[in-house]
């Protein structure tokens, strides 16, 4: 069978690209190999590591169960636009202050989830973060710091707001 | 790339997506929210040479009360139910299902009819529909049918759709404030698929359980619902007995498979103690009366 490609706008980081990628490629991908916008992690892709993890029309997604096509229409945010380096974001400050990583493969998944998790859920309590946390594997923290890195971030978002 | 190849047809209304479904018969495959269909393409366990993707259908997504019955159309996202606060007092057993539906980041884009025709009998959304009495509506070009939910789980990942439907809506029957419902389950994290889950409900009247409903997930090839437990219920004046000899059935009866994660012998211990907690739990919720016991 050949290959059936297809032309589609996207709208990641608030930037328009126009693509042309072959139908069976996942987000995932696309935004790594096309965009060049590495940030994005690639682990499981069966939906279960979290690593891929952005924002679609605001609300996190793995990004591997999502092909670039379906992405047309909709808003893409990465990592790559949470913070800067000189700029960081306060939930990437915390995880930086917290040592809520070590080799940093899934963290810019967990940025994601946490970023956004923390505008519904502005003083979490620790259950709520590790239920939240479930959706992300870490094999080098153990997590203990994560989830202080949180709780410190929940903490530097309602510092900012006051 | 994961994926194998395959022709994507995105059509933007439920006739034209009933018309490729019809040209291709069991080689297509209706991608909703794409939380079970894309890890098996990525996995190539599927190898459709279509994928028609019917996200495009804006008249899929309603949430709507109407006549008793909550209609949930097949692009609505589990999340919504958990948002959109009337489901708690509508179909609280479904509200309270669908957070033990993976993770949030999954929920966002999982579609609870996607659920429903994957049909996976460890699945939470499955086991609540068979418990409540949902019924499926599907669509083909020679017209629309209703499958109640007994009926349209058939075997593991199996389903009385034929491969020319597409299943447009699921209707849950809302139920009264005399009804208590709860759902429960053991998994080993929070997001895993259940060890075992137990959806119950019970109406109370006069302080005895006056009707009751029971189904499990993960206990069998498709979910489980077992009337002798309910029968138990209704039939012992003492709640408690009536509880006991539910949970002692839900043992006797059940033959879950055993696997790395649990054997089942154990998962038949889950069952029986799962049982017991969710059908106290439901009676106080019913028993309560008040709309805020779900609160």
């Amino acid at each position: 069978m050949r290959e059936p490609l297809r032309t589609v706008q996207l709208e990641v980081n608030g930037k328009a690209y126009t693509v042309t990628v072959p139908v069976r490629k996942t987000l995932a991908d696309v935004l790594r190999e096309d965009l060049q916008l590495t940030g994005t992690h690639v682990g499981c892709e069966q939906g279960v590591c979290g690593a891929c993890t952005v924002w679609l029309d605001g609300e996190p997604v793995r990004s591997c169960l999502l092909l670039a096509v379906q992405a047309a229409g909709h808003r893409v945010t990465t990592v790559e636009a949470l913070g800067t380096v000189d700029r960081l974001h306060p939930v990437q400050e915390a995880f930086w202050e917290n040592h809520g990583l070590q080799c940093g493969f899934c963290t810019p998944g967990i940025l994601m989830t946490v970023a956004a998790f923390l505008r519904e859920h502005p003083a979490p309590s620790r259950q709520e973060i590790r239920e939240v946390l479930a959706g992300h594997l870490c094999r080098c923290t153990g997590y203990q710091n994560i989830v202080r890195a949180v709780e410190d971030a929940a903490r530097r978002l309602q510092a900012r707001r006051t | 790339m994961k994926p194998p190849v395959f022709d994507y047809q995105d059509p933007a209304s439920v006739e034209e997506a009933v018309d490729v479904l019809a040209r291709h018969g069991a080689a297509a495959k209706v991608l909703a929210g794409g939380q079970s269909l894309v890890p098996l393409l990525n996995l190539r366990l599927a190898r459709p040479e279509v994928v028609v993707d019917i996200n495009r259908i804006d008249a899929l997504d309603y949430l709507t009360e109407e006549s008793g019955w909550l209609r949930v159309g097949a692009r609505v996202r589990q999340r919504r139910l958990e948002r959109e606060g009337d489901v708690r007092r509508t179909v609280p057993l479904l509200a309270e299902a669908v957070r033990f539906v993976g993770h949030p980041q999954i929920r966002n884009r999982g579609t609870v009819c996607g659920s429903l025709a994957h049909a996976d009998p460890a699945a939470e959304l499955p086991a609540a529909a068979v418990a409540v009495g949902a019924r499926l509506v599907a669509h083909s070009r020679s017209g629309i049918r209703e499958i109640p939910a007994e009926e349209f789980f058939t075997g593991p990942l199996t389903t009385a759709l034929r491969p020319d439907e597409l299943l447009v809506e699921a209707r849950f029957p809302c139920t009264g404030p005399d009804w208590g419902w709860a759902f429960l389950e053991v998994s080993n994290r929070h997001g895993d698929y259940a060890l075992c889950g137990v959806a119950a409900g019970v109406r109370a009247r006069d302080g005895r359980v006056q009707d009751a409903r029971l189904a499990y997930a993960g206990a069998g090839p498709v979910p489980v619902r077992l009337r002798q437990a309910e029968v138990a219920l209704v039939e012992h004046a003492d709640l408690e007995e009536g509880i006991r000899a539910a949970a002692a059935e839900a043992r006797r009866v059940l033959r879950p498979d055993g696997d790395l994660h649990a054997s089942s012998e154990f998962r038949r211990h889950l069952a029986a103690v799962l049982t017991a907690r969710a059908l106290r739990l439901a009676w106080s919720r019913a028993s309560t009366c008040s709309g805020g016991a779900h609160a």
